[in-house]
């Protein structure tokens, strides 16, 4: 048993490592290796990683979200909206509240009328693309509030960039409640096998309600982070995350139908992903063949880590 | 020697007359039953006799359409199967309702975890808690990290009445406890059943097999299509007549 555990956890370190050597040879001439390079990887990562730590509760649930990228554009306009004319506290109270209610409204969906995730989430995945979509006739709203762009972006504490303070904040937070609290315990127990949760006394529809709010509250968060560091809000924020996200949370070791996860192995997961995607544009690869070798990449990957996590 | 213990004592459970109906089926119709304080009950009949359906009666799952249940002598009406449980009624399901991705320790303590400060779970605790109790009862597992899905059938069993022993202040409702087992197994977990005895729960037994249901329990209790048929002392009846109660053959 302890075997397994370790053999999976290997998987994805030794991966990790031998992706980074492999860049850090090829690509010795191209900065890979930089500094600064290297913490650009760390900050442009930083939303995926807080989208995959909601999504590890999520699955870890035995649900799925598939409108977190969908919330993160919402959110990030609803911030950048609401700042062209009010504080940055309001703009993040916006941001937050269009992750927490739209995760609501799915969790709700789910929770209490019983319908499946998958097609909630489907479904309010393409519905809020559209609401992002119609919030600005399609134009990018910039933000110029230098204290909301410090907070969430450029700034930085001790020398340490907020965007990375931020990352290992919801990192650290998200980890002790799976892994520490009784809500962590209930969430893994409910994927697990939601009967005996239910007789056990978990009320497994909270739950259910519960995780989704976490997706949905992650990618609000995950909103302002990214509307703090491009200093701008777009529409289109949030499409191409959707199978990266998923892709760093399996490989983390998060079982897809639910009962087992890591948010420690999610943020390595999306560490992971955010190197392929640099040294894969350091490789001058073209967006297309950017895509495909990306694809083909994460393909081996969740199949390596699947095999060793589910038998 | 039982015998004598429940005639001076109250029952633990006492359920009278107790009707329940889905719409316009009748499942259980009238059925009255005293459970005592170190005592096996099984409770036998054909397949749709309507036991499973008085196990949820019993445990909360369902609320009888009439009659009463009384627990200790204070009349009880259950809104949930939590509620029974905080009474100190656990049942031990056919499907054991483990989750099989965790480990024993978390597993006997579900939905009931232990905590130390700031919230957080008292793995120590529960984990020296569950190896004391498995030891008690002589549950062979690996350790009490070990998880579910690596134990075998009967081990599993084994964490799932030790569960129940653990927290079940009265009352064990076990359904069908060794349906999935092969002999030796079987006779493991009956023997953590007569173990249950000696620490004076009444013990609510549903069982297919009579030769089981001969070996443990003290009283039988035969229902058929939903109609108490009647109730035996085990020491006192056959096979033969229980097999006729369970028809209607005689």
């Amino acid at each position: 048993m302890l075997q397994r555990i370790d053999l999976q956890q290997y998987v994805l370190y030794i991966g990790f490592l031998a992706i980074f050597l492999f860049f850090a040879v090829t690509l010795a001439d191209d900065g890979f290796l930089t500094t600064r390079n290297l913490s650009n990887i760390v900050l442009q990562t930083a939303p995926a990683t807080i989208m995959a730590i909601g999504l590890v509760f999520v699955l870890s649930a035995g649900e799925i979200d598939l409108s977190f990228g969908s919330i993160f554009a919402v959110a990030a306009l609803s911030a950048a909206v609401v700042m062209q004319e009010h504080s940055m506290l309001l703009g993040i109270l916006a941001g937050l509240g269009a992750g927490l209610s739209i995760g609501f409204f799915n969790g709700a969906m789910v929770a209490y009328l019983g319908l499946p995730s998958f097609l909630v989430t489907l479904a309010t995945m393409g519905l809020f693309a559209g609401v992002a979509r119609s919030m600005t006739d399609l134009r990018s709203i910039p933000v110029i509030n230098d204290a909301f762009t410090g907070f969430f972006g450029s700034g930085s504490l001790m020398g340490i960039p907020s965007l990375i303070l931020w990352t290992l904040v919801a990192v650290i937070i998200g980890h002790l409640i799976y892994r520490e609290s009784r809500f962590g315990a209930h969430v893994i127990a409910t994927g697990d096998n939601p009967r005996a949760a239910q007789v056990s006394g978990i009320k497994v529809p909270r739950i259910r309600l519960a995780v989704l709010m976490i997706s949905g509250g992650c990618a609000g968060l995950a909103g302002l982070l990214y509307a703090g560091r491009l200093q701008a809000a777009k529409y289109t924020l949030g499409e191409s995350d959707l199978m990266t996200v998923i892709a760093a949370v399996i490989v983390g070791g998060t079982a897809l139908k639910g009962g087992k996860g890591s948010v420690i192995g999610a943020l390595v997961g999306s560490l992971l992903m955010g190197m392929l995607n640099n040294g894969l544009i350091l490789m001058g690869l073209a967006v297309s063949e950017q895509m495909i070798v990306r694809g083909l990449i994460i393909l081996v990957a969740v199949a390596i880590s699947l095999r060793d996590t589910n038998r | 020697m039982t015998k004598k213990t429940h005639a001076g004592s109250n029952p633990v459970l006492e359920l009278k007359n107790i009707h329940k109906a889905f719409g316009g089926i009748v499942a259980i119709d009238d059925f009255s039953l005293d459970l005592h304080a170190g005592e096996i009950v099984a409770l036998v009949g054909d397949n749709g006799a309507g036991k499973s359906t008085l196990i949820k009666i019993i445990s909360g799952v369902h609320a009888p359409t009439a009659g009463s249940i009384t627990l200790d002598g204070q009349a009880v009406s259950f809104s949930d199967a939590s509620k029974a449980r905080s009474s100190g009624i656990e049942v031990v399901y056919q499907d054991l309702a483990l989750a099989d991705q965790q480990s024993v320790y978390m597993n006997m303590f579900l939905g009931r975890e232990k905590l130390k400060a700031f919230g957080m779970l008292d793995r120590r605790s529960m984990i020296e808690e569950t190896q004391q109790l498995v030891d008690e009862l002589d549950v062979r597992i690996p350790s009490a990290g070990a998880i579910i899905r690596d134990l075998s059938g009967g081990q599993r069993q084994g964490v799932a009445i030790a569960r129940a022993t653990h927290w079940a202040k009265k009352l064990i409702l076990l359904d069908e406890p060794t349906a999935a087992l092969g002999v030796a197994e079987t006779a493991k977990v009956e023997k953590n059943v007569h173990a249950l005895k000696e620490r004076n729960l009444a013990i609510l037994i549903i069982s297919h097999s009579l030769d089981q249901v001969f070996r443990l329990s003290d009283r039988i209790c035969v229902l058929r299509r939903g109609q108490q048929i009647g109730v035996r002392e085990t020491a006192k009846t056959d096979k033969n007549e229980i097999v006729s109660m369970i028809t209607g053959v005689h």
